[in-house]
């Protein structure tokens, strides 16, 4: 395991709103190719930890690096300055705070907890829509044309992808009259139609059924080989959590409390008492 | 029938419906009195019908609620005037302030002014939308109407006399150098936005009307597409508010009150937020209403000699107001919605009417 590369490094990031520390002091790596949950009970700061890697909060203090570049960082200051609670201040002096598009850009692709669809676009411009930021020619050429080839290639790799994710059948359907489960495996689409190389999925299973849960399993570890991904992921269901993960985060109240393999979660005490709780029935 | 045949179908309807209105223009020039209302309703329902779609772009596509459209017609109407006047008659025109030196001469032909007036507006755009475009819904549309006032006032004030006439207003603009004139320019603007809403950008617009999050997420610069959308929208509002001009001859800066921006809103609601079409056929249907198969409201109506009291004038805007009422009750999303025209429903019809075995032998 060791001797692969580290392509996350989150460091010492707090995100306080105001008063409330949501995130603290969080440290994690993810290494290449591995698949690594982030699990918790509710409210313990999982996504305020994703938006914060993609852009959508900069940090009050900490940094994430990237393929061993580092892409955010911060430190507190202004009025933060005087009312954070968190560690380490002082130890991070840049502020690098890129909005979430640019961090798209870099390869970290994201899906939402709650889906966000374009909801009254088609499922094949859903698609085309990830692969716009990629795209070279300005306006007035694309407005005129003048870019045939490059619109025919997106064209073609959208159609390739949702072939490959069985989503082709459905390519002209509005995005929200798919069943559920689809309109999931849509939003993974739309997000690998980015290029990505980093993936970060938000409870990918939340609202699917046993089966559908099932197939989820698969189904990730299938893109991220067929992909070249490393998938980094949020998740409630136990089961799937355990089935997939080479490593688990566990946070609770925003600080790390635990991490290793899913083996190593499970027997657990601080785990158990804060999230797993004792099996009853099973 | 597949989808190839289908879309080769679209186009070459497409093409003989454009030839079909071609050729009732052509007739509608040749067999009409200059006077007849028809003729009106169509040149400044076309006019409505750009500054519509340049609405529409905005608000219905980009999803950025603007009220600034009329002070974008201000200003380009005014600089398409200014440019336009005849030398020689500038000083009729500015005959109580007199006009500014470095303006006295110049005289641009009139597609040239008609772009220069595009590009003044798309440069304010630029300006005003650094600061504009941060602000979301409601407050960007207060600031956008605000903006339009703005204009509008400062058009109208007198440290602009010797370049605006003040609240003289302008007058001795070129009218359309022939009945056609204005179909042309629309027709060629509405077809350069129909070409950038199909277009990747066009895609990346709708993206940020679903949900900006989302967009943002796929890796769309918001900030850089929301001004591109904004500037774009300016331009061919400006080129509307030229033709306005064009039509109207003469010009003040009331004619560019915050009433034009709602007239145009209520064409957009109308059509549908979010398509083109819709906004095209609203903007003649609700200008017909208004200017010409309501008008007999007006007048006195007399049934066996007995004068019937509601009709007189004004009553006419209050049909309109409640057929408007009625048309937004029953078509929630418009007319069109956010679709477009096509011609699905004569294709499908085509597609029954084929013998069961027409599909094997392609």
């Amino acid at each position: 395991m060791s001797e692969k590369k580290t392509i996350l490094s989150v460091k010492d990031i707090t995100m306080q709103f105001g008063g409330v520390v949501a995130v603290n002091n969080l440290t994690l790596k993810v290494r290449e190719g591995e698949i690594v949950s982030l699990i918790g009970p509710n409210g313990a700061g999982k996504t305020t930890a994703f938006n914060v890697i993609t852009g959508v909060y900069a940090p009050t203090n900490g940094e994430v690096k990237f393929h061993d570049k580092t892409i955010i960082s911060n430190f507190p200051k202004g009025k933060m300055d005087k009312l954070y609670a968190g560690e380490n201040k002082g130890k991070y002096k840049k502020t690098l705070e890129p909005t979430p598009d640019k961090i798209t850009k870099l390869g970290i692709a994201r899906t939402f907890q709650n889906i966000r669809l374009f909801k009254e676009l088609t499922v094949l411009e859903n698609v085309l829509i990830a692969k716009h930021m990629r795209m070279k020619a300005n306006i007035f050429a694309d407005t005129f044309r003048l870019n045939h080839k490059e619109e025919q290639k997106m064209r073609e790799d959208s159609l390739e992808l949702l072939r490959i994710l069985d989503l082709y059948d459905v390519k002209d359907e509005i995005a929200s009259s798919l069943p559920y489960g689809k309109q999931r495996h849509l939003e993974i689409a739309r997000a690998l139609a980015t290029e990505p190389t980093l993936l970060l999925l938000d409870e990918p299973a939340a609202g699917l059924n046993p089966q559908e849960t099932d197939e989820l399993t698969d189904f990730i570890k299938d893109i991220r080989d067929k992909f070249h991904l490393t998938v980094f992921m949020i998740e409630h269901h136990m089961n799937l959590v355990m089935d997939i993960s080479d490593r688990i985060y566990v946070i609770d109240f925003g600080k790390q409390i635990a991490n290793g393999t899913p083996a190593e979660i499970q027997n657990n005490q601080h785990v158990i008492d804060a999230y797993l709780g004792v099996a009853d029935d099973e | 029938m597949t989808e190839q045949k289908k879309h080769k179908l679209s186009i070459l309807f497409s093409a003989i419906a454009i030839v079909v209105l071609a050729l009732l223009l052509v007739g509608v020039n040749k067999y009409t009195a200059p006077t007849y209302m028809l003729r009106t309703v169509l040149q400044l329902g076309s006019i409505y019908a750009l500054v519509a779609v340049s609405m529409n772009l905005l608000n219905g596509f980009t999803g950025l609620f603007s009220l600034g459209q009329a002070g974008f017609m201000a200003l380009g109407a005014y600089t398409f005037a200014i440019f336009t006047i005849p030398a020689n008659q500038r000083a009729g025109v500015y005959y109580l302030y007199g006009v500014a030196d470095w303006l006295a001469n110049i005289e641009l032909p009139i597609v040239a002014a008609l772009i220069v007036a595009g590009i003044v507006c798309a440069i304010m755009a630029a300006l005003i939308g650094a600061p504009v475009l941060r602000l979301k819904s409601d407050y960007f549309a207060i600031a956008t109407l605000g903006f339009a006032e703005i204009v509008r006032i400062i058009v109208g004030s007198s440290p602009m006399n010797r370049i605006t006439n003040g609240s003289l207003g302008l007058k001795m603009i070129p009218k359309f150098p022939n009945f056609y004139f204005p179909f042309i320019v629309v027709a060629i603007c509405i077809f350069i936005v129909w070409l950038l809403i199909n277009s990747s950008y066009g895609r990346a617009f709708k993206a940020i009307r679903e949900d900006e999050i989302a967009a943002e997420a796929m890796g769309i610069n918001l900030a850089k597409h929301k001004r591109m959308s904004f500037i774009i929208s300016s331009f061919f509002a400006g080129v509307g508010g030229a033709l306005m001009a064009m039509y109207m001859g003469a010009i003040t800066s009331t004619t560019f009150n915050i009433t034009l921006t709602y007239n145009i809103l209520l064409i957009v609601v109308i059509g549908g937020m979010g398509s083109l079409t819709g906004s095209i056929i609203s903007s003649f249907l609700v200008i017909a209403a208004r200017e010409w198969w309501l008008r007999f409201l007006d007048q006195p109506f007399f049934i066996g000699g007995v004068q019937i009291p509601l009709f007189k004038t004004g009553f006419r805007m209050v049909v309109f107001s409640i057929i408007l009422m009625i048309v937004v009750l029953f078509f929630r999303k418009g007319i069109m919605g956010t679709k477009e025209f096509n011609w699905n429903f004569i294709l499908k019809r085509m597609d029954k009417k084929q013998p069961a075995g027409g599909e094997g032998n392609e």
